[in-house]
Order: C-alpha cells, then structure tokens, then sequence
C-alpha cells in the first residue's frame, strides 16, 4: 500500500497557499519552544540582567550553573534520577517483553485470564494507589529509598500490552527452529524473539524512561530526605527557597530539561518513530 | 502454532524433565516466566487497589488503627464546599483543556503533514516541549505570569499598551493560565500521533477522491476526518486523562498557597495529595481516590462504547 507522503506535498508546493501555512507553522513551532529560549537566555543571565529580557543575554555568563552545581545537591539529584531511570527502564524492557512473549507465544490454561488481569490495571490511576504504596513503604522502611521510588514501575501494563502486540508478529517457525536447535525457551526469547522486536523495546525504552525522568507525584510522596529527592522534586524545593532568584530557577529547570533535550537531538528519528508506534499502537 | 507432542530429542537424557511432553515444558516454562510478574502485579497493583477501597470506608489518620466508618467519608465529601470547588475545576481542566488542544493539534498536524521542506525541522520545535519535565516547565511559565517588569508576558502586553494581567493572582485567570501550560506540553504528542495517522490513510483514497471532483475541504470532511477517528478517540481519551490527572503544573505555579488563589485554581489530584500528606486523613483521601477511578472509568468506557458503535 502506498502511503500519501510524496504525492500530497507536490500540491502545496510553490502556490501562495503553501508559503502562508509554511510560515503559519513556523512561527507556532517558534512559539512552542519561546519557554525553553527564555529559560536557557534566563540561566546565562546574571542577577541584575534578569529584567532585561533580551532573548540573547548582553553578558553571557556560566557564573549561575556554577553556583547551582556547586553545593552538590543538583549533582545529587541528577544522579539519583539517572539511577531511577535507567534500573526501571532496563526492568520494564526485561519483565514487560518476558511477560509479553509469553503471553503471545505459549499455550497455557489461564492465558487470557492473566492477560486481562495485567490489562485491567491500566484502569486503575496511580493516584488511587499511591495511598496503599505509602503505607506499605512505611511498613517495610521503603520510605527514603530509592526501592521505594522505584517499586511501583519496574514493571507496567503498558509495556506488556505494547510488546505483546509486536512478539504475536513474530513467526513461529523462528521459534521452532531454534527449539530444534537446542536452545531451551529462555534463550529462544532472548537470543531470537527479542531481537526481531528491537523497534518496540526502543519505544518502550524512550515512554518509561522519559515517564521516569519527570515523575513527580510519587517520588515528591516517597521521599522527604533531600539527599533521595529525584531532579523534578529537588527542583521544586530548590525554587521555592530560591523565591525571586528567577535566574538560579531557570537554570535548575534548565538542568533537568538538558538530558532530555541532548538525548532527543540525538535519536531524533528513534524518538519520533518510538512515540508513534508507542502511541498508536499502544 | 501446533504443538507436537512427540518432544524433538526426547528419551536421550532419561531424566524427569526430557520425559515432559512439550506442551507440558511449555506450561512450566510459561508459569515460571510469570510467577516473579505475577506475585509484582498482584502486591503492587491488585491489592493496593482492594485496599484503596477498603480504606476508603475507614476514618485511618495513620495514627491510630482504622475503624470501618461505611460511606462517611463519601458523605463528607458530597457535603465538602472545597470538593464541589475542586470537581468543578477538574472538569474545567479537562472540559476546556481536551477540545483546544485536540483541536489545535490537528491543524497543526493536517498542514504539517502536507509540508516536505523543512517538515523534520518544524515537527521538532512542535515536539520539543513534550521533552521537558512538567515540573521546571511550571517555574517557567509562573516566570513568564509574573507582574511587570519581570513577567515576560505583562512586559509583552505592555509594549501593545494593553494593562497589565494578575494571571496566577487572579481567581479568574490563574485556572486558565495553568492549563495554557499543560496544552502547551502536551500539544507535540498529539501532533505526533495524528501525523502517524494521517499518514496511515492510502494516498489512493485521496487520489480517488480528487478525481470525482472532491475539494480538499470535502476530502478533509468525508474521508480524512472518518479514517482518523480511532486515531482522534485515542488522543480524546488520553488528553482528558491528562488533564483529569493533573497535579504537577499546578503543584509548582502555585506553591506558595497550593491550588490557591482560594481554591480556584485546585484538582482533584491536588486535594488528594492534600488531605493524605498534608492533614494525613487517609481514609477521607483514598475517597477521593475512589472519586478519580470513577470519572476515569467512565471516560474509558465511553471510549470503549464510541469505537464498538462505528
């Protein structure tokens, strides 16, 4: 089936109608990203420029990423939300496509069943459980810990339904040639499956790591030792002590929005292929 | 698949394990695979929810032990000013919030899809704002909503010679103004994803459309736009949760009186996390829980019924 991508654009192509929305779009994107020009102008300016709200900074300076970074605390938080991050993401990838495959290529009694249970819990809201997941923290010392800002993403519904989708695509005979080959069931998932569905473990990869990176509810609950806060929590404390200091705010937020950005420029295509195939057929 | 029960090199290893049919080693590899899964699902998500139920009928402070109290709590909650405050909010939130920026995403994607140069450029300034963590962008845009001369948008506004604004002051505007932030961010996902679905509908059918004569309007309206509802239900469906559920934008622009200025600005999340960790009056919060599953239960349906319907 073709798709439409080449044939539509020759249309708009040189007629005034298509410089118009050409120009239209251009200036929405540029708004779109005018917060994120004002934060990074903002973070290079000095306290006494911060009403001065040139969009290119007349004195660039680093002096206040030096005075964030300095105390260790950011450091402490970038850190601890890299940690949380990449542990959750890499048991998501694991448990989701474990579970995933083996809901779509073993035959057991009770495979629906299981199915529809994992599924039926993308009903329920985190903050319905938040209540619960507190006081089971505070029963077994998981408050203050990274487990305990960790526990209740290591592995989610999302990512089995999303995997399931792509291991029913998986031929079988891959499978079964393998089986005659000798490999045992754990290695046919990891050596076989698991490589012909690269593209879907990339956007599971990119939605819960993303989720992670900004999760602020549940960590902002979990935690009250500031040395555990994750970066969107430290933020939100270091601002409301900072008060006025808007240049020392916009260079906090632009800290935690860096990695983001930096990995987005990177795998820009990744990215936006993951989003889709997460999104639609997620 | 076909499962054969004559196991490939059974009998060369007498033990009890190569003895196994396949189809019997399939159903100890499946449950070994699930049992860490499983017991995950079960303490972590199965009965916390069980339990949010319970203790939504309880009067538990984390103090002392919780006692059953039947439907108070909901009865409290039906008779509580701040709730119905809050209810209304919500809805705000999600009533305004969802058709604007379903709206403005889809134009946004219908002319983006039909542009080639510079198409990857432009997708990415779109897109960009979904990066970022909700809850530095919120000290951004509360930058951005300050009085003049520090504001950016006052200071803007200023230059056109309009007054200036109180926005997050302002019972009337800071609701608004929080939620042009969370538009703001989630516009570039759902540009994403109706970009993945126009690109989903054959070119032919335009083509075949255009040569009986459809204009591009009609195209948009009889063949674009009906192709595109599960696409169009999915981001409804996901906005309003969005915004059903928001907490972190408002927790942040409003920090010095959270949700304030008197309520106006409050949803339901933030009334939740309020009355747990704040006044520790957890059987009254998991309520209001119990509140949010429903509206999102009954959203989820309606997605449900509307794409069975077609």
């Amino acid at each position: 089936m073709t798709t439409k991508t080449a044939t539509n654009n020759a249309i708009f192509r040189f007629r005034p109608g298509f410089i118009i929305s050409w120009t239209l779009l251009f200036i929405g994107g540029v708004i779109m990203i005018t917060p994120l020009l004002f934060m990074f102008s903002t973070s290079l300016k000095s306290a006494g420029q911060v009403y001065d709200l040139r969009l290119i900074p007349a004195a660039p300076t680093l002096d206040n990423y030096i005075r964030v970074l300095s105390d260790g605390r950011f450091v402490r938080w970038f850190l601890n939300s890299s940690l949380i991050a990449v542990v959750v993401t890499a048991s998501c990838l694991f448990f989701d496509s474990l579970v995933a495959y083996t809901l779509a290529k073993f035959n057991f009694a009770g495979r629906k069943l299981v199915f529809l249970a994992i599924l039926s819990t993308l009903m329920i809201p985190t903050e319905m459980l938040v209540i619960p997941w507190y006081l089971m923290s505070s029963k077994f010392g998981w408050l203050d810990s990274y487990w305990g800002i960790m526990f209740p993403g290591m592995m989610t519904a999302f990512g089995v339904f999303l995997m399931r989708q792509f291991f029913e695509t998986v031929p079988n005979d891959f499978l079964e040639a393998a089986r005659i080959d000798g490999l045992n069931e754990f290695e046919i998932w990891w050596k076989i499956a698991m490589p012909l569905v690269t593209p879907a473990l990339s956007a599971l990869a990119i939605f819960t790591f993303l989720g992670n990176w900004t999760a602020f509810f549940w960590p902002l609950i979990v935690t009250t030792d500031k040395d555990l806060y994750t970066l969107p929590v430290g933020l939100s404390s270091f601002a409301v002590e900072q008060s006025i200091q808007w240049e020392m705010i916009m260079t906090g937020a632009a800290i935690a929005t860096i990695p983001t950005l930096l990995i987005f420029l990177f795998f820009q295509r990744y990215i936006v292929r993951g989003v889709m195939l997460g999104g639609v057929k997620g | 698949m076909s499962l054969n029960r004559t196991a490939a090199g059974a009998g060369q290893k007498p033990r009890a394990w190569d003895r196994l049919s396949i189809s019997t080693k399939q159903i100890v590899w499946a449950w070994t695979f699930l049992a860490v899964p499983m017991l995950f699902f079960t303490v972590v998500r199965f009965y916390p929810t069980a339990e949010a139920f319970y203790l939504s009928l309880t009067d538990w402070d984390f103090l002392r032990p919780a006692s059953f109290i039947g439907l108070e709590n909901y009865k409290m909650l039906l008779s509580d000013p701040v709730f119905w405050q809050v209810f209304r909010n919500t809805f705000a939130y999600l009533l305004i919030g969802t058709p604007i920026s379903i709206v403005l995403s889809f134009v946004i994607a219908y002319y983006l899809d039909r542009i080639e140069f510079g198409h990857g450029f432009i997708r990415a300034l779109y897109f960009l704002p979904f990066l970022t963590t909700a809850a530095a962008m919120a000290w951004v845009w509360r930058w951005f909503y300050q009085p003049p001369p520090i504001g950016v948008i006052n200071s803007l506004l200023g230059a056109f010679g309009i007054p200036a604004q109180p926005f997050l002051r302002s019972v009337d505007q800071g609701l608004p103004a929080i939620m042009v932030t969370a538009i703001w961010a989630g516009l570039g996902f759902q540009i994403i994803i109706f970009l993945a679905g126009l690109r989903a509908i054959p070119a032919t059918y335009h083509e075949a459309a255009r040569v009986d004569g459809l204009g591009e309007f009609a195209i948009l309206r009889k063949i674009t736009l009906p192709l595109l509802k599960p696409t169009t239900v999915f981001l409804v469906v996901f906005s309003s949760i969005g915004f059903l559920r928001i907490f972190d934008q408002v927790y942040n622009m409003t920090s010095n009186d959270p949700g304030g200025p008197l309520n106006t600005t409050k949803p339901l999340v933030l009334m939740i996390y309020q009355t747990a960790f704040s006044s520790y009056q957890m059987g009254y919060a998991a309520a209001q829980t119990v509140v949010l599953f429903l509206i999102l239960f009954a959203i989820s349906m309606g997605q449900l019924w509307i794409l069975r319907s077609r």
